[in-house]
């Protein structure tokens, strides 16, 4: 039991965080504005979930131009992918 | 005491997962309103291009220039159609679902349904100014089901079965010199009727 809590990653308990990496680890990249509309979040606060995986490196940013207009791709890292198997095998131990 | 939240948490999980990458707001009515129109159209068309037939030999449809026209528009106004009610029944269920209608998914999804289908169409039309009268019936079929086969890893699965029988029935009404309608009527309208029915009641309309 102690174990499966281990592989329990409290990055991904927060709702949002747990929607951005379900869409990531799916999809090779999202950018800023499918990712809001799919989890149905404000700018704000996507931003800071964003930035609080970016930093855990769980996720990667690539920036790119479309004419002038900033666009901003997330995809999933190896590490991230990794991390969220990891988490949902624990979540999938606890509730069977 | 934390089950119920993780059994959420896997539920989130998946439900973000198939509507970041399937187009799911296909809706089951759509389907049965597209079956209903098909087979009225068919009926019309039957109608219209069998008559006097003696039984006793090989159906024989009979085509010329002035029935051909009024072939040519029931299929337009019945596809006409029943995109209007596809595009409403959609857009009911991907409100329903917090999908839009026309995001990536869906456009994956029509994408890889247009391909084969557009060619198919083509195709359909060299065939009619060629004569080939008999083949145009079976040739909608079996490049329509290749759409949906195609297009299939885009949406719910059930699209994938609905094409392959789309195929079959295609090959064999190729067979079937001058049966092409009633097949056609079997594909387009029955088939579209089962499995609109399955999808609204496993999935929601």
């Amino acid at each position: 039991m102690k174990h499966i809590l281990n592989d329990i990653n409290k990055a991904f308990e927060n709702k949002i965080r747990l929607g951005i990496m379900s869409a990531l680890v799916v999809n090779r990249k999202i950018d800023f504005n499918t990712l809001k509309e799919l989890l149905d979040v404000t700018d704000g606060n996507l931003a800071s979930h964003l930035k609080a995986l970016e930093k855990r490196e769980y996720i990667s940013v690539h920036k790119e131009f479309i004419g002038r207009k900033p666009r901003t791709q997330y995809a999933a890292t190896k590490l991230g992918k990794a991390e969220f198997k990891k988490h949902i095998r624990a979540i999938e131990k606890l509730i069977s | 005491m934390n089950k119920q939240k993780y059994l959420d948490d896997i539920k989130d999980i998946k439900n973000i997962m198939d509507r970041s990458t399937k187009f799911i707001s296909l809706s089951g009515l759509s389907g049965i309103s597209a079956g209903i129109l098909a087979l009225i159209a068919s009926y019309i068309a039957y109608r219209l291009v069998y008559f006097d037939q003696n039984y006793l030999v090989d159906r024989i449809a009979v085509i010329n220039y002035k029935t051909l026209i009024q072939l040519l528009l029931i299929a337009v106004a019945t596809k006409l159609l029943a995109i209007l009610l596809g595009i409403f029944f959609t857009s009911k269920k991907a409100k329903k679902n917090g999908q839009k209608m026309w995001d990536a998914q869906a456009r994956r999804f029509y994408i890889n349904l247009l391909i084969p289908l557009i060619t198919g169409g083509l195709l359909c039309l060299v065939l009619l100014i060629r004569g080939y009268v008999s083949l145009v019936a079976p040739m909608t079929l079996i490049f329509y089901g290749l759409g949906l086969v195609n297009a299939s890893n885009h949406s719910i699965s059930d699209i994938r079965s609905l094409g392959i029988i789309e195929i079959i029935l295609g090959l064999i009404a190729v067979c079937f010199v001058g049966y092409g309608l009633i097949f056609w009527a079997i594909g387009f309208g029955v088939m579209h009727i089962i499995y609109g029915i399955v999808m609204h009641y496993k999935y929601g309309s």
